[in-house]
């Protein structure tokens, strides 16, 4: 048994006819928060959907252990069950249906999944409020419809909800950062932080070097043209602000 | 990678009736077929008076005269009417005096239909009649609401009871020369549920009908009459359900609705007779006549119907607005699956000054079905100020079914104003594949999204009714995704 949460073994990935990821390794062991970086176009997206089990990608070979399971052939709820969560960079809306019911809806499957009780109606509500006071969310956001009319920013407030809420092992933040005011991001990235334990980790899928200022990865992953060009520490973040991805081709 | 998770297919329409279940129970029929000795035959059964005996006659011969409507979208074999059975009725409720001489079997049936008889077993503040095949088996709380001098009872009784209320308002709001169904059914009607509210009084409970076809090849023609005398409050609703036969079977309804001056009343339905099997064998023709009359100034009808049920539906119901002030609404959520056809709407006549009317339609189709929205606004020279909001929206799961919204809209008041919107819409595999990774299964993302899609019309259901809704929603939409 790896003591890795995430093992990632030579991963090759296609968007239709296109290879996007060529030969991909990542390791993320527990209690740690990794980030990567990139240009557009380098994969990175592709790689937080496929780990997320999105069927339009299709691994040609290679590997994703997951708590020591090969994930290749789950579906997403089954992924997304075992303790992946991955926050989106673009949230859909969902007319009619309102924060408070999603996560209810959600909570409720997971438990089911993990053979748990769901919880009663006064000790979800409870529950929610708590996760809901550390990211300044009110009573009146959550009832409203989920997503729809909210902010760039209200939406990734709305996904960093559903995480705290969910409690995963796995986090993959994809460009989570992107559309935040300063605020709203440290609020978000606060969040994270609080949230970080010795059974769990964080992937932080990211443009800028604001974010991983906040949450000091352990590690960051330079990704390019599909596969992980170098991985060192935050000096990495400052390289790249300084002299962009360039120096990586 | 090759799972096919995502997106809805056409494959795999497995959809599971829970109450397609048969009570084997004796019963008594009229001879099959229809002819004026039919109709004096159920004129008899129930002990009818002259006059009422007079008017199904009149009603037949007319009907004989008319043509079956065939303006719809609806696509369905010719219907031979004289292979039917037009009367049948579980043998011992004839002489029935209370419920504890329902036959157990009939209790069994209601019971596996989750409407408990017994009126020790009763949620509070639900009074219910129940129509079993043609003959009303007993309607619980009578003797509560009396207190408060509502009327609540099977439509036999109140003809034997209170001949002078349904004669003065019996065809009143839906003549028997109206059209082709309605007509038939005055000629055939065997029973149904009547409910007079007298002045000022706010019925104390939700009133409830549940209908039930059993016997094969039975043609069921319930009438349902409601008054709502002035400034009366009333909330009112009906569940129906059918076994599943591989047969179609015809149920021509009619219902009417009288609204005095100040008067509101509330009609709900859960509609959820057997559609028929994946493959579009069997299933209920459903062809009902409803209409509301707004006849009293500031009075108030509202429609909200949830319809999941019937191979075929076609079914309008309406609101006269006559009185002053008046309004009229019509929410409806319309789920057609497999092969269902749904052609329903509703007609909003603005008669009166001032009047209002608003029109939610929620339609989702999926499988091989067509899912049609047909509604008529008109505004009459002398509706002065009335107004008309409508909302037609349409959810496609599948590729391969249809739905169509057909507005017929007319204003003849400069100062009246009309607004239509309408929307058609597919569940995106971004808002599935987001409700997966967040650990739902593909039905109960469905499921969420459909909810969700129908909320509105949801929220307008009594409490206790709007989780059955909901779950009925969820169980005619299972299997529709591959």
């Amino acid at each position: 048994m790896s003591g890795n949460l995430l093992e990632i073994n030579d991963l090759h990935v296609n968007a239709g006819e296109k290879e996007i990821l060529k030969g991909l390794n990542l390791s993320i062991p527990f209690n740690e928060i990794h980030a990567i970086m990139g240009p557009n176009g380098s994969g990175k997206s592709v790689l937080s959907n496929v780990l997320s089990g999105n069927e339009d990608y299709k691994v040609t070979s290679g590997q994703i252990i997951f708590k020591n399971e090969n994930i290749i052939e789950l579906k997403p709820n089954e992924i997304s069950n075992l303790g992946l969560f991955m926050a989106f960079q673009y949230p859909v809306e969902i007319p009619g249906v309102t924060l408070m019911n999603f996560l209810k809806t959600i909570h409720e499957a997971n438990r089911k999944a993990n053979g748990l009780e769901k919880l009663g109606p006064s000790d979800f509500l409870k529950y929610v409020r708590e996760k809901a006071k550390i990211l300044g969310i009110n009573d009146e956001v959550l009832k409203r419809q989920l997503n729809v009319g909210f902010s760039g920013g209200e939406k990734k407030r709305n996904e960093t909800l559903q995480l705290l809420v969910l409690d995963p092992v796995l986090t993959i933040l994809d460009e989570t950062d992107s559309g935040l005011d300063v605020d709203a991001l440290d609020i978000v990235s606060d969040g994270i932080v609080g949230m970080k334990n010795e059974e769990n980790s964080f992937l932080v899928i990211t443009h800028y070097k604001k974010l991983l200022d906040k949450l000091s990865p352990s590690k960051i992953h330079i990704l390019v043209d599909g596969r992980i060009v170098e991985s060192g520490g935050q000096d990495l973040a400052e390289k790249i602000e300084n002299n962009g991805f360039e120096s990586f081709n | 990678m090759n799972k096919k998770i995502n997106k809805p297919t056409e494959e795999n329409f497995n959809n599971p009736y829970e109450f397609g279940f048969e009570t084997e129970i004796e019963s008594v029929f009229a001879p099959k077929g229809l002819n004026e000795d039919v109709i004096r035959f159920i004129s008899d059964k129930k002990e009818e008076p002259k006059w009422l005996l007079d008017w199904r006659l009149d009603s037949y011969k007319r009907w004989l005269k008319m043509k079956e409507p065939n303006w719809s979208s609806l696509r369905y074999p010719k219907i031979d009417y004289q292979d039917t059975y037009y009367f049948s009725a579980p043998k011992e409720t004839e002489k029935l005096k209370s419920l504890d001489e329902v036959d157990p079997k009939l209790i069994e049936t209601y019971n596996k239909l989750g409407i408990p008889l017994k009126e020790q077993e009763w949620l509070a503040g639900v009074a219910v009649d129940a129509v079993f095949d043609s003959v009303s088996l007993g309607t619980t709380f009578k003797e509560k609401l009396k207190e408060d001098g509502v009327i609540f009872c099977s439509f036999s009784e109140a003809v034997k009871e209170h001949p002078e209320i349904i004669k003065k308002y019996l065809g009143t709001v839906v003549p028997n020369s109206d059209n082709f169904f309605a007509t038939l059914n005055s000629a055939v009607f065997s029973d149904g549920s009547f409910v007079y509210i007298p002045p000022g009084v706010t019925c104390p409970m939700e009133l409830s009908t549940y209908f039930r076809i059993n016997a094969a090849g039975t043609g069921q023609f319930e009438r349902t009459l409601l008054i709502a005398d002035e400034d009366s409050y009333v909330s009112y609703l009906e569940g129906c359900t059918a076994p599943m036969r591989d047969e179609h079977q015809l149920h021509a309804a009619v219902v009417e609705l009288v609204a005095l001056k100040g008067a509101e009343i509330k009609y709900s339905t859960v509609q959820n007779w057997y559609p028929g099997d994946e493959n579009g064998k069997g299933g209920v023709y459903n062809f009902v006549t409803k209409r509301g009359d707004c006849r009293g100034d500031n009075s108030k009808i509202s429609w909200t119907q949830v319809e999941t049920g019937s191979a075929i539906t076609w079914k309008y119901p309406s609101c006269i607005l006559k009185g002053d002030n008046s309004s009229g609404e019509f929410h409806s959520i319309a789920i057609s699956n497999n092969y269902q056809q749904v052609d329903s709407g509703t007609k909003m006549l603005h008669l009166g000054k001032n009047t209002k009317s608003r029109i939610i339609s929620k339609g989702v189709s999926s499988g091989s079905s067509s899912n049609t929205y047909r509604g008529q606004v008109n505004i009459h020279p002398k509706s002065e100020n009335s107004r008309n909001f409508t909302q037609c929206d349409s959810l496609l799961l599948t590729g391969n079914c249809s739905a169509t919204t057909i507005p017929y809209v007319e204003s003849k008041n400069k100062t009246s104003t009309i607004e239509h919107e309408a929307t058609s819409s597919k569940i995106s595999e971004d808002q599935l594949f987001y409700c997966l990774q967040r650990g739902l299964n593909e039905e109960e993302a469905i499921a969420l999204i459909v909810n969700g899609f129908c909320k509105e019309v949801l929220q307008k259901l009594p409490m206790e009714f709007a989780v059955e809704a909901q779950k009925l929603l969820e169980i005619s939409l299972e299997g529709s995704v591959g």
